[in-house]
């Protein structure tokens, strides 16, 4: 029965188009998936544009900071805001839910390739990133008064969006340990406290001598100064510390992703 | 039923061949254990081309691990897990397979058609959107998303998504679990379209009506381990019928002798004879048998009478020990 088994032809690799095109479609359905999820498109986009219409055009609209209009200041903090959140639900949250649930074993039972799953999560929360930082430019060059050159405008968005790999890798992380009723209490457990100690909801200069020093400590506050340095308002440290603290932070969580990862394909494939 | 049988060849005898569907998938003397739990223990069984085998026993037996295994999705503590030849890990032996697995919750803001788009994408050679629609009887609500579905057309979107990729060989763990009468009969109908196609098919259920609806060959399974094997009519005349009991100091051998008879279990000088037909057997058991007293007769339903056939067997294993 063997030698009638062993008959069967070989089984050919996928040609790299075809795999092209899963990984498309993998973050097409994702972005489909979580556009339509009003509990994460309307939160995600909402709270940092709310904060931001409130705290800048509103209350503060023709303050000036350390040089720079406070509307443009806050595009940076709210931005970090915004993109911190985008990551941390875009990826911990779905994944909790899906590998506790188990539609991630239906999807690991097919043929898809297992690392187009976790690459749709980031490149989706990406895309949600970016959207919140687009929507804060427009506010703000429409009602805040803010002028950025094109050129300071895509610094400062790339700096953002590829500022919240970091976070995507930390959502993974915690999606591989938390189930899926406690992984948004856990989120916003660390999200809310972690961007206010990290100068996103109220200036830096303006926290207590204590959250000062705590935020170098804190992976949002760099990549708020990296924003603010785009605009010209950072805190004159070297951007090179705050890209180190921040890649060494993405290895740190994409390592205990990976020990979620096998702990969990430990249980399935052991 | 396309080019499956396959002439094969008996070790030792050369010049005698014989023709049999060929193997797609099995387990070869398997156990697997979860810390203490021994999930499986030395459990062999396979499916051949073209066949639909039921994997029939109650909550806890082993079927999904055993459908787990078949995908991958489990290594065995030991024994061989083999698909088309390969072993199942290979994540490119998947492209030939379907599965329709127990899942809590499925993206619930994705529509019918989207969702089936995306896993076709992952095969090489899908089927058309409308095939797989028509197939699973959601031409009408491939737009809906998957949230507002009734049960058994979430049922109905997982077999889609299980067959899109026009695998050859197909897992359905609990297909019906949990679905009223009519979306269980359509379910029915739609699995057996598919084996018409020639598909190989496992299919797991607890429900022993579920396997003699559909299957070729039903292999029982209860605590790991395989307790009967054969057609649907040949485990139903080991399940279905009567019941005798009594006391009498007539051998096993000779009451298994008796006229259709199927099981006999005999604890000290109590024996319950499980028959096709209890008339036959009992004027035989008279005539033999003067001194037989305490003749009960009761009659089994069908799933008393699988329930009855999983704990004879544990019965058996305890007297054995014994």
């Amino acid at each position: 029965m063997t030698t009638a088994a062993a008959t069967y032809p070989m089984l050919q690799t996928r040609p790299l188009d075809r795999t092209l095109a899963i990984y498309f479609n993998e973050v097409r359905a994702e972005f489909l998936t979580r556009l339509r999820l009003r509990a994460y498109s309307l939160s995600t986009v909402g709270f940092p544009v709310m904060f931001y219409v409130l705290f800048g055009l509103v209350l503060n609209r023709n303050e000036v900071i350390v040089g720079t209009r406070f509307t443009t200041y806050l595009i940076a903090t709210y931005g970090t805001f915004g993109v911190m959140g985008a990551s941390l639900f875009g990826t911990a949250a779905g994944l909790a839910a899906e590998r506790g649930l188990g539609w991630l074993q239906v999807k690991r039972a097919s043929p898809m390739p297992p690392f187009a799953y976790f690459l749709a999560k980031v490149a989706m929360s990406m895309i949600f990133s970016t959207i919140v930082i687009l929507l804060l430019f427009t506010l703000g060059v429409a009602f805040g008064g803010v002028r950025l050159g094109m050129v300071e405008a895509i610094k400062l968005l790339a700096t953002l969006v590829l500022g919240s790999l970091p976070f995507c890798a930390m959502g993974l992380a915690i999606g591989y340990f938390t189930g899926p009723n406690s992984a948004p209490a856990i989120i916003n457990l660390i999200y809310l406290p972690l961007s206010f100690c990290s100068g996103l909801w109220v200036p830096i200069m303006f926290l207590p001598k204590f959250f000062q020093q705590l935020a170098h400590a804190l992976p949002p506050y760099h990549l708020a100064q990296l924003a603010l340095s785009t605009v010209g308002a950072g805190q004159h440290e070297s951007n090179w510390v705050h890209w180190e603290v921040l890649l060494g932070f993405t290895l740190i969580c994409m390592g205990v992703a990976r020990v979620g990862f096998q702990r969990d394909e430990g249980k399935m494939y052991g | 039923m396309n080019a499956t049988m396959q002439a094969v060849p008996i070790p030792g005898k050369r010049e005698l061949t014989i023709t049999m569907p060929r193997v797609v998938a099995g387990l070869e003397r398997v156990s697997k254990n979860f810390d203490d739990i021994q999930a499986l223990k030395e459990v062999d069984f396979s499916i051949r081309s073209g066949e639909l085998v039921a994997l029939l026993g109650p909550n806890g037996a082993g079927k999904t691990t055993a459908v787990k295994l078949l995908l991958g999705l489990a290594r065995p503590t030991s024994g061989t897990v083999n698909i088309f030849g390969g072993n199942p890990v290979n994540p490119t032996t998947r492209v030939r397979v379907g599965a329709m697995l127990q899942v809590a919750r499925v993206p619930e803001t994705l529509r019918v058609r989207e969702h089936i788009e995306l896993f076709s994408s992952y095969y090489p050679a899908p089927m058309p959107l409308s095939e797989v629609l028509t197939l699973a009887g959601l031409e009408q609500i491939k737009n809906r998303l998957f949230g507002d579905l009734s049960g058994g057309q979430k049922q109905r979107v997982l077999f889609a998504l299980a067959i899109c990729g026009d695998p050859d060989l197909l897992f359905l763990d609990e297909p019906t679990v949990g679905l009223d009468v009519e979306a269980r009969r359509l379910l029915w109908a739609l699995i057996r379209r598919l084996r018409d196609c020639g598909k190989s098919i496992l299919l797991t259920t607890h429900y022993l009506e579920e396997a003699d609806a559909l299957a070729d060959r039903i292999v029982v399974i209860n605590r790991g381990q395989i307790i009967a094997e054969g057609s649907p009519a040949e485990i139903k005349s080991k399940t279905v019928g009567r019941k005798i009991r009594c006391k009498t100091n007539l051998d096993v051998a000779t009451l298994r002798a008796f006229p259709h008879v199927s099981e006999v279990v005999k604890q000290q000088d109590v024996c319950e004879i499980r028959v096709t037909e209890a008339e036959p057997a009992l004027r035989e058991l008279m005539l033999r048998d003067p001194a037989v007293s305490g003749i009960e007769v009761s009659s089994a339903g069908l799933e008393d009478a699988f329930l009855a056939l999983t704990q004879n067997m544990e019965s058996q294993n305890i007297s054995e020990r014994q």
